[in-house]
């Protein structure tokens, strides 16, 4: 019990000091993820509401992969991308293992399948409303699905926020392909693993209060910013 | 310039079959190029397969649907409101607005223009407001000034007026009276006798997804030709 009190007091110091390497670390954790989760949906949102306009003749199989692959154990995506980006894969010429880059292929891969799971059964359920009237209009495939994502976007938010909330999180991945070097690769959750490896409790828990509040900060910010539960509006 | 006229529209042997059933059809008739039909007939008797087949919503499983002018060029000049309006989650008028964007209108004029037809139905008090949260006359209102925005040269409508009050279906049915006066050609089903009454240059009666009876409407109302045909308007419960 004690040491959740301390680690609460450390948190609280790391904050109010503005500790240089938290700050350091956190923003390294925002920029990783960020940048994966905006991948990730730049592929997953559009994914996902393809997947429910067309019919196709492997479709159940296709949404089936997908939603085992929101699954996909990070520490095997982490081990891949080691093996292709280290010097004897395929991609060792561009240089990419242990750097933030190398971080983000490997969360843009595990966040990819996630988003585009959650982006679809949203879309699917709009696109049972929406079928008769975009039939009737005489739309092309691109505009209903330009208009399923346009008119869904509040619930498309939420697949971008889950994705955010698994890459914020994830350290299997970026531990393997990023190295958790000083100054270079550690982000948030390597560092806990670090100090909680060297017995280093309070500064470990210390850093998780600081990953739990930068998670809940990121979401408020974004409902706040886009209005959502807000009566009257989607 | 003067846009084609895609009707009349020539349905010959167009049948639909679901699942070794016969839902609609053979059907042999001609849709001519002005009137107000109303399509009859007791529930499940094929009414709205029949106007969606018509539409171009349906596969059809033997014959053909034929207008004046290609498939694709008829399906511009169509429109088509559903028993259940879809509300598009977002304002009112930018739904009424839609077809029009959709199809390549600027979004300021669009937006104009849907405004004035939020005018002639009567909801541009409501046009800020979310369309999700329309009443039901409300909703039919907004998806007969979305259907009539692209002034389409045939409106299908089915049953517009199921379960609306009376004011609502007054003003629904003055809508319609409108537009057919200028010009659009009308099909629309309904279950209303005294709206078909009011309503009606011409009706189609159908039963067991055959079109049993077709006939002007003071003939179809004063002399039905068919005893299933006058049983329905006297009434009696058809099997």
């Amino acid at each position: 019990m004690n040491e959740l009190f301390e680690g609460l007091a450390e948190a609280a110091r790391l904050i109010v000091t503005l500790d240089s390497d938290l700050i350091e670390i956190s923003l390294r954790s925002l920029q990783v993820t960020v940048t994966a989760v905006i991948v990730a949906s730049a592929i997953g949102l559009p994914l996902g509401a393809w997947l429910a306009v067309n019919r196709f003749r492997h479709r159940r199989t296709a949404i089936a992969t997908l939603n085992a692959l929101m699954g996909l154990p990070p520490v095997v995506v982490g081990l891949v991308v080691y093996l292709l980006l280290s010097r004897s894969g395929p991609f060792g010429v561009l240089g990419l293992l242990f750097t933030p880059t190398a971080m983000i292929v490997a969360q843009i891969i595990i966040l990819t399948p996630l988003v585009a799971s959650i982006a679809h059964q949203a879309m699917r359920d709009m696109w049972a409303e929406y079928h008769d009237l975009l039939i009737s209009l005489n739309t092309t495939r691109w505009q209903r699905i330009r208009v399923l994502i346009w008119d869904g976007r509040r619930a498309l938010l939420t697949a971008s926020l889950a994705g955010f909330g698994r890459g914020i999180g994830e350290v299997g991945a970026i531990m393997i392909v990023g190295g958790n070097i000083d100054h270079s690769t550690r982000v948030l959750t390597t560092a806990i693993a670090l100090e909680t490896g060297k017995g280093n409790f309070a500064l470990a828990l210390g850093l998780g209060f600081v990953l739990i509040g930068l998670a809940l900060l990121v979401n408020g910010l974004i409902h706040t910013l886009s209005h959502t539960e807000v009566s009257d509006r989607w | 310039m003067v846009e084609a006229l895609i009707l009349p529209l020539r349905l010959s042997g167009a049948m639909v079959r679901r699942k070794g059933r016969t839902i609609v059809g053979p059907v042999d008739h001609q849709v001519s190029a002005t009137g107000f039909t109303i399509v009859m007939g007791p529930n499940g008797a094929g009414k709205t397969t029949l106007l969606r087949m018509m539409h171009g919503m349906e596969r059809l499983s033997a014959g053909s649907v034929t207008w004046q002018v290609p498939e694709r060029d008829a399906r511009e000049r169509q429109a088509y409101v559903f028993q259940t309006p879809v509300m598009m989650r977002r304002s009112v008028l930018d739904n009424v607005a839609y077809p029009l964007i959709v199809h390549g209108v600027r979004p300021k004029p669009a937006r104009a223009r849907a405004g004035a037809w939020l005018e002639q139905v009567g909801l541009s008090g409501l046009a800020d407001r979310q369309a999700t949260v329309l009443s039901g006359g409300e909703r039919q209102k907004l998806a007969l000034a979305r259907a009539l925005i692209r002034a389409p040269q045939i409106l299908f409508l089915d049953e517009p007026c199921a379960s609306l009050d009376g004011r609502a279906m007054r003003d629904i049915e003055a809508i319609l009276r409108a537009a057919h006066a200028a010009g659009t050609r009308i099909v629309m089903a309904t279950h209303d006798m005294g709206q078909a009454r009011r309503l009606a240059t011409e009706v189609l009666f159908v039963h067991h997804g055959a079109l049993h009876e077709v006939a002007s409407a003071s003939t179809f109302f004063d002399h039905a030709s068919t005893p299933d045909a006058r049983a329905f308007l006297k009434g009696d419960i058809l099997e």
